[in-house]
């Protein structure tokens, strides 16, 4: 009996060593494999909110725009676009905004097809924005005929 | 003892004119911002948007500009934000008809009648960065999370794409890409705001029916919005902590 008890200590002991083993391997794993900045500032990786800055502007800013084309911007003052962006209408713009030579990264100028975009009369849109029936109001693209992008009313 | 006379005139002049504290701060001031963020700090932001549905005009701008920006997909079905139109029949509050076209990419066709007893609006949505989000609460690998100025990001090297958070948001805000396979949403323009910038979707609204709001600013307009408005978060029972605050928010809205 007393033999048969030493070779059940001789598993035992076997298993320890084995989950003693484990334990090393997951802990050598751990060091190698988590990233240093994990946990950091909560259960994810720090760098990450760096990856997610690092992408590149697209849209420049009403800001930018503005450094350089005063005239607009105080055209604008007051008129009932004052409030729309310049990048709302003129798509983005920062290949402009950053060029070197800006005037040769010239962006399109927009045309009245962009008007209905806005105020095509619609189920749906708030009461007071002004809106109009195209077929009434008058001949498709020739808005800027009488209306003024930058101030438009008449 | 090994410092100098003018190594300990200024360690005992910093301890007798300033508490400990007080020299802490002083020691932080003398060396500087950090490297890696020169002129922005985590801690000093809280961020959220508020949206105007009563200045909402469905004209898709902050859907195209979106995916401009953050070059998503252009395919239909993946979109960080989107524009919903809702159509209330009288009393049929429970059972809006909502459809939103490619998200409202390209417009609204006229579907419904001016004057037929019904209702109309236009309701935008993106991510809505919730304090307490249930799509990190399931993450298994901690690849997506809250940053401490309110944000809710995806890494994108962590992330295994099981899709775990996609069913978790009760907003619908996540999709996986179809390119890299791991999973995407809106980021509130993380590379713009921290730079001084406004989002993408805000820059491109017309109407200024979305705006940027940094909650931790004394000085954001946000403050007077929230004070002067009737505002609601989208399934506030969830208790998601959603920071997206809507004015003119109907009942039916989902």
């Amino acid at each position: 009996m007393a033999g048969h008890r030493f070779q059940d200590q001789e598993h035992l002991l076997r298993v320890v060593g084995l989950f003693l083993a484990g334990v090393v391997v997951f802990l050598v794993l751990q060091v190698l494999l988590v990233p240093k900045d994990f946990g950091l500032y909560g259960h994810y990786r720090a760098g990450a909110l760096d990856d997610a800055r690092a992408r590149p502007v697209a849209f420049a800013g009403a800001g930018a725009c503005a450094a350089c084309h005063s005239e607009v911007a105080d055209a604008k003052k007051g008129g009932k676009h004052a409030a729309v962006r310049c990048e709302a209408c003129h798509g983005p713009l920062v290949s402009h905004a950053e060029a070197d030579d800006p005037a040769a990264t010239k962006p399109p100028r927009p045309t009245a097809t962009l008007c209905p975009v806005c105020h095509t009369a619609a189920v749906g849109k708030p009461a007071g924005f002004p809106q109009v029936n195209l077929k009434e109001h008058a001949e498709p693209g020739t808005c800027l005929e009488c209306h003024k992008a930058h101030r438009p009313s008449v | 003892m090994s410092v100098d006379r003018r190594q300990f005139l200024i360690q005992s002049g910093k301890l007798l004119v300033l508490t400990g504290a007080a020299a802490t701060a002083l020691d932080h001031v003398m060396a500087g911002d950090p490297a890696g963020a020169p002129n922005y700090k985590t801690t000093d932001h809280w961020w959220g948007m508020t949206i105007d549905i009563e200045k909402c005009i469905g004209c898709g701008n902050c859907v195209r500009a979106c995916k401009e920006e953050n070059g998503v997909s252009k395919e239909p079905f993946y979109f960080r934000t989107w524009v919903e139109r809702y159509h209330v029949p009288e009393g049929e509050f429970e059972h809006p008809e909502v459809d939103s076209p490619n998200g409202g990419h390209d417009g609204f066709p006229e579907r419904y009648r001016q004057g037929d007893g019904s209702k109309s609006f236009f309701v935008p949505k993106l991510c809505n960065h919730c304090a307490h989000s249930p799509c990190v609460q399931v993450c298994p690998v901690g690849a997506t999370f809250e940053s401490p100025d309110g944000v809710v990001l995806v890494d994108k090297k962590y992330c295994l794409g099981c899709r775990y958070c996609v069913h978790a948001c009760p907003y619908g805000c996540r999709y996986i890409d179809p390119v890299t396979k791991v999973v995407d949403k809106c980021t509130l323009c993380y590379h713009r705001i921290t730079k001084g910038l406004t989002t993408a979707c805000c820059e491109a609204c017309p109407t200024e029916a979305r705006r940027l709001a940094d909650l931790k600013d004394p000085a954001d307009p946000v403050h007077e919005f929230l004070r002067t408005h009737k505002v609601q978060v989208l399934k506030p029972q969830m208790a998601t902590g959603s920071k997206l605050y809507y004015n003119g928010l109907d009942g039916s809205v989902r």
